[in-house]
């Protein structure tokens, strides 16, 4: 059975299209990932999901029940958000079981529940502070005990990493990938930090001004994007993209190469271009390269490089690392 | 270092302008207070001196505790000042939460009616209200004087609260409706707290026009069981011969209470910030 599906599902504010018809069908246990720059409507329809939006037009449906117009509360989801929203005048204990007791659960079914999710998330010493005494990560750990104890079909996490600093950030997303794997829920996970997708999801969803541009692993994503789009958005750095001589030649409008996947030869090779630019990270060098025709040309190699600005050197590709798309922007 | 030394000079300037202005705004307390305290002889002959032995008297607050019932009075700008300040701040919330959390047609309309009464004076209504009073039958009791009080304080309190309540993060509302909680719980519960400060604000700008004012008393609840202190001290002056004695006692007096108000109220200004919610 399918944990949710949306079927053509559109949002209007006023005159402005946020979300164009959007189908989904995501499997129970899956962990899906929305990604797409800020504005492309992914938060939209994760509020849609969740009850908190209304769409303009379809329908959602979760566990096999349309919840066209049921309340945020009885869909049998708990939610994540980016700003911890955190009940201020409650302790940790009292904001994990708030929602239960508006269920009318049992008591000592809440005392459980909010036992074993605090040990999970290592709380235990915790629950009797108010979220004002904790720290980021902390109050992050409690937002997402306060979904844990609900055990509901389907997560919903709201950019839940973003207000977290870089160390933090790793750590609680390696804890989100345990908890999946424990929990074995549906998750849904909206994010505009691509790193965050290719690392957490089953299955990445690319949004794009309302539109869902390619559904796939994220390693099918980064292999076959199914157009320019995705090519350009999926990997750090971004995909290089050539235009003109270059992409006729093979028979395209475009042709994108990663920059893992150029080399650097000493004269010849497919283009030339001179070193602009050289960002030395320890692991890899990354060289940017002015080459004639084409923007800047950015080329990834492992270990410790040296090259001179403003040197001209030759760069050369696989022929089966070269992505080629046409006139529309999709792969050919 | 010319930095430094310049921004002592401007600070002392500050300090200077803001020292000035509260003895400017001090001056007249001072005055109608030491006053208050003198004979009747003494406030004549020389208004701007303290109290000493010759002049000092307490006539003035024994004529306004044997003439009068103005313990009665007190009692009554209390009751409507207080229930004023309850009604303007329940319905006033209220309206800003609609105002500010909710999508509706006409909206940004509703928002400017409601404080077209900022700028409209409420008193060019009075025949109106006197009439739709008498109407009601309304005339000379409390509760006429809380309505118009309530409607003349709504138009700020739902610019100043809505104004507040868009900064209220909408995740955390959000995550009370997930979480089931009603829209009344998330009023009261979530968003009246975190405008805690706002409301103490416009308790303040609302309370003090109420409790000084002298027009609607005397228009609407003149009768001696239904009148205010300011209304009470009226009867003090009259159009040959004023009781200054008495006058002066009981201003003095009716400063009180509204000062105890604005300490509670100020306390909550300051304790107000709930830090920890969001961020």
């Amino acid at each position: 059975m399918s944990a949710l599906t949306l079927q053509n599902v559109t949002k209007r504010f006023g005159s402005t299209d946020v979300i164009r018809g959007v189908d989904l069908e995501v499997a129970e246990g899956e962990f899906v990932v929305f990604v797409g720059p800020s504005g492309c409507g992914k938060s939209t329809l994760l509020r849609i999901i969740a009850g908190l939006e209304d769409q303009t037009s379809g329908h959602v449906t979760i566990a096999g029940k349309n919840v066209d117009v049921t309340p945020p509360a009885k869909r049998g989801i708990a939610m994540v958000f980016q700003s911890y929203a955190l009940y201020p005048h409650l302790t940790v204990k009292g904001n994990m079981g708030l929602a239960l007791k508006q269920e009318g659960v049992e008591k000592s079914e809440i005392e459980r529940r909010i036992a074993s999710a605090a040990k999970m998330l290592h709380l235990d010493t915790l629950l009797g502070r108010r979220p004002s005494e904790l720290s980021g990560g902390q109050r992050q750990r409690v937002a997402i005990g306060r979904a844990i104890v609900r055990q509901p079909k389907l997560f919903l996490f709201d950019e839940p990493l973003s207000n977290l600093d870089a160390a933090l950030r790793v750590n609680t997303r390696i804890e989100i990938a345990n908890l999946h794997r424990l929990l074995g829920a549906t998750m849904i996970y909206v994010t505009h930090d691509q790193v965050e997708a290719m690392t957490l999801a089953d299955k990445i969803v690319v949004l794009s001004a309302g539109k869902i541009e390619q559904v796939g692993r994220p390693i099918d994503l980064y292999n076959k994007p199914a157009n320019l789009f995705v090519a350009g958005f999926i990997g750090s750095p971004k995909m290089n993209f050539l235009t003109g001589a270059a992409a006729t030649k093979l028979g395209a409008e475009t042709i994108g190469i990663r920059p893992e996947h150029v080399r650097v030869v000493p004269t010849g090779g497919n283009w030339e271009g001179k070193v602009s630019h050289l960002e030395k990270l320890g692991s890899d060098t990354f060289v940017y390269v002015a080459v004639e025709g084409a923007d800047m040309v950015t080329v990834r190699i492992v270990g410790q490089e040296d090259f001179e600005i403003g040197s001209t050197i030759g760069l050369s590709a696989d022929e089966g690392h070269i992505h080629r798309f046409g006139k529309d922007g999709r792969a050919l | 270092m010319s930095k430094a030394r310049s921004s002592v000079a401007r600070s002392g300037f500050v300090h200077l302008a803001l020292g000035g202005y509260t003895l400017l705004a001090l001056f007249p307390i001072f005055l109608v207070v030491a006053n208050s305290f003198k004979a009747r002889a003494g406030i004549f002959s020389a208004p701007l001196q303290l109290p000493n032995a010759t002049t000092f008297s307490l006539i003035g607050y024994q004529t306004v505790l044997k003439q009068g019932d103005f313990l009665g009075y007190f009692q009554n700008s209390l009751i409507v000042t207080i229930l004023s300040i309850f009604l303007v701040l329940l319905f006033g919330a209220m309206a800003a939460f609609a105002l500010s959390e909710y999508r509706f047609r006409g909206n940004t309309m509703m928002g400017l009616y409601l404080a077209l009464g900022i700028m409209i004076p409420i008193r060019l209504g009075t025949v109106a209200i006197l009439q739709g009073m008498v109407a009601t039958g309304l005339v000379n009791t409390l509760t006429a004087l809380i309505l118009v009080y309530t409607a003349q304080g709504l138009p700020l309190a739902v610019f100043i609260l809505s104004e507040f309540m868009r900064q209220v993060s909408a995740d955390l509302k959000n995550a009370g409706r997930v979480d089931g909680l009603s829209e009344y719980t998330i009023f009261f519960r979530l968003v009246l707290p975190l405008v805690r400060p706002a409301m103490a604000t416009v308790a303040v700008f609302t309370m003090i026009p109420i409790w000084n004012d002298l027009w609607f008393p005397l228009i609407l609840a003149p009768s001696e069981a239904t009148k205010t202190v300011t209304l009470g001290a009226q009867m003090f002056i009259g159009q040959y011969v004023t009781n200054w004695n008495a006058v002066l006692s009981t201003l003095s007096l009716a400063i009180l209470p509204v000062l105890i108000l604005y300490l509670i109220f100020s306390r909550q200004l300051i304790r107000g910030i709930t830090a920890g919610a969001v961020k």
